[in-house]
């Protein structure tokens, strides 16, 4: 029964060894971090989709670390959700990694980006599989640190100062949540997840959970940069290079904040009706201000900065809604802003090779020099703005239905709004940036090395044929798993606790 | 009870330099209080009235010892605020090398 559960580990110890493998080798062999951490990306998507399929079968594994049995020990838990978050966060991962190969060259000191770059990976993975809520935040801060030094990469005057905010705001971000663990454990005295979940529902509801949870949204919300504590993220995201922003966007804020969020308040303390409102109503709030705030930028990382806000927003939304089908357009948004962010701030990065200008009046007629940039840049716009049978479309429209489905018309309106707001801004980005005249001086631009291409086309294709993942016959394989997992609450608990003795 | 509240007193001195003040080496001061704050709170919440230390002789009851866990965790949180005003300095250090100053109002040139 218990014959792959020593696939779980690897998944933070494998990314961690190679950083660490790099630190020691990187000064004799000039090659080797980059060969070392694409063979760790790749090997990491396929041992996710290998647990997407052990998952399948087995539906909840428990990896109990140094032997010691969980609620004593600290357990790694694999389930619905987590190999959903995983395949999600690595496969961002991996393509972000083919990527760097060349756009790394421009720094002096590539193999720190590759070190830097692995402990990220290890930091999202880890807060993902563990079971433990003390374990979360120390993984939690070995992603924010690793985080902000790659942000401060560049060193320039506005990579520092960003760097600066984003490592502030995220310190403070983490000692909230460490204040609530701290009021969680003296609470409950107990620090696994199930088990925490597990005594909870065994006393009366008090006011502490309510200044738990209070603290937590604070929190989390930093972290994944919800909309009354997103100061730092665009500022970040503009100064970051571009991979690490493409990162930041598609899986750290995800895995970060976004995950945590909903797996602590869903099966840890309960969801219950004031949560969801909660939950809807700054949802609501990030979709509109970011939106709103995105359409009069010209500099295009951060323009993509407010709409990744904004699209955070949608994800809130879908998974606040509570309804089966809310979560599954939350979650199956999650994957797709994934895939898309990711590609609109690689794109970005491989204008800013090229040209190296980020200002997008300054930028004009650039689809005849920079094919390949501008076609996958095209779909990432049609995937983000909703337009049918990409996979955006699809996610939005499953979550204003949802919305519709639960009564809630004025959500449902605002989601609407926002998907209209994000297609007006994005089809700036391709007026200015693509097509019209070329500038003067740009005729010497020349497309991107072939890793570039490589990656940007690989991320449009999923992109178009991301609306798969809902047809019968795959749906059930990997969205089914993640909703059930969320929909089951709080019995969360028993089914950890019972995996955990087989 | 008293004690509970001085620490969280001593969080809100550090939130309040966080976000009041000017100087980039006072907001770092601000953040080494506020997380000084919650390790305190960790280990108080641990305590028990007129406990010892948790160390298990053969003839020794279990009865009167304080909570031992909060004081492993409170050693990794430290670490890891370590870690965390290790990288904030480094940063701050970096940008007085590029703007000549400390104060945040003079280091303005991103607007969020």
């Amino acid at each position: 029964m218990k014959l792959f559960v020593d696939i779980i580990p690897l998944f933070v110890a494998v990314p961690m060894a190679g950083a660490f493998l790099i630190a020691l080798v990187a000064r004799k062999i000039k090659w080797l971090p980059a060969l070392i951490t694409n063979i760790i990306t790749i090997g990491l998507v396929f041992v996710s989709f290998f647990a997407v399929k052990l998952i399948n079968i087995h539906k909840v594994l428990v990896y109990d670390v140094g032997a010691w049995k969980p609620p004593m020990g600290i357990g790694m838990v694999l389930d619905g959700f987590t190999v959903f978050m995983l395949t999600t966060v690595n496969l961002a991962a991996f393509f972000v990694a083919i990527y760097s190969i060349n756009y790394v060259e421009r720094f002096t000191s590539k193999w720190k980006f590759y070190t830097l770059f692995l402990f990220m990976i290890a930091g999202a993975n880890g807060v993902v599989i563990t079971g433990d809520i003390f374990n979360l935040f120390v993984f939690l801060e070995i992603a924010s640190i690793a985080s902000c030094s790659l942000i401060a990469f560049g060193t320039e005057k506005h990579d520092l100062e960003a760097a600066f905010k984003y490592a502030v705001m995220s310190g403070v971000g983490s000692l909230f949540i460490l204040l609530s663990i701290v009021l969680l454990y003296s609470y409950t005295s107990t620090l696994n997840m199930a088990d925490i979940s597990n005594v909870l529902a065994q006393k009366d509801p008090n006011n502490i959970i309510l200044m738990i949870s209070a603290l937590l949204i604070m929190g989390f919300g930093l972290k994944a940069g919800l909309v009354p504590f997103h100061g730092c993220l665009p500022d970040a995201y503009t100064s970051a290079p571009a991979p690490v922003s493409a990162m930041l966007a598609g899986a750290i804020t995800k895995s970060l904040g976004l995950y945590a969020i909903f797996r602590i308040f869903y099966n840890v303390i309960g969801m219950n009706q004031a949560l969801s409102s909660i939950f809807m109503f700054f949802g609501a709030l990030s979709m509109i201000v970011g939106v709103i705030l995105a359409i009069g930028q010209w500099d295009f990382k951060r323009l993509l900065a407010y709409h990744s806000i904004s699209q955070m927003g949608y994800i809130v939304m879908g998974i606040g809604l509570g309804t089966p089908l809310g979560i599954l357009g939350g979650l199956f948004h999650l994957f797709n802003h994934s895939v898309f962010k990711t590609l609109l701030f690689l794109n970005s990065g491989s204008i800013e090779y090229a040209t190296g200008k980020r200002d997008l009046q300054k930028m004009g007629g650039l689809s005849e020099q920079m094919p390949v940039t501008s076609g996958t840049c095209l779909a990432a716009s049609m995937a983000i703005s909703g337009i049918p049978p990409f996979n955006g479309f699809w996610s939005k429209f499953i979550i204003i239905i949802a919305a519709v489905q639960a009564g809630r018309y004025g959500y449902a309106f605002l989601a609407v709004l926002a998907s209209i707001l994000t297609l007006a801004s994005f089809t700036k980005v391709m007026k200015y940036a693509f097509f019209g005249k070329l500038k003067d001086g740009a005729n010497s631009v020349k497309e991107a090395p072939f890793l570039i291409k490589l990656s940007m086309t690989s991320l449009a294709v999923i992109c178009i044929t991301g609306g798969i993942l809902l047809a019968p016959g795959v749906y059930e394989h990997f969205l089914k798993e993640a909703v059930d997992v969320i929909l089951e609450g709080t019995k969360y608990s028993s089914v950890v606790l019972q995996a955990v003795l087989k | 009870m008293k004690v509970y509240l001085l620490c969280l007193g001593l969080f809100c001195i550090g939130l309040y330099c966080i976000l009041r003040k000017r100087n980039i080496i006072k907001i770092i001061l601000g953040f080494i209080i506020a997380e000084y704050a919650v390790n305190l709170f960790f280990i108080l919440a641990a305590y028990r009235m007129e406990g010892r230390s948790p160390i298990f002789a053969p003839d020794a009851k279990i009865v009167n010892m304080v909570d031992a866990l909060p004081q492993a965790l409170v050693l990794t949180a430290i670490a890891i605020g370590l870690a965390n005003v290790a990288l904030l300095i480094s940063i701050a250090l970096r940008i007085y090398d590029k703007y000549g100053t400390f104060d945040i109002t003079k280091i303005r040139e991103l607007r969020g």
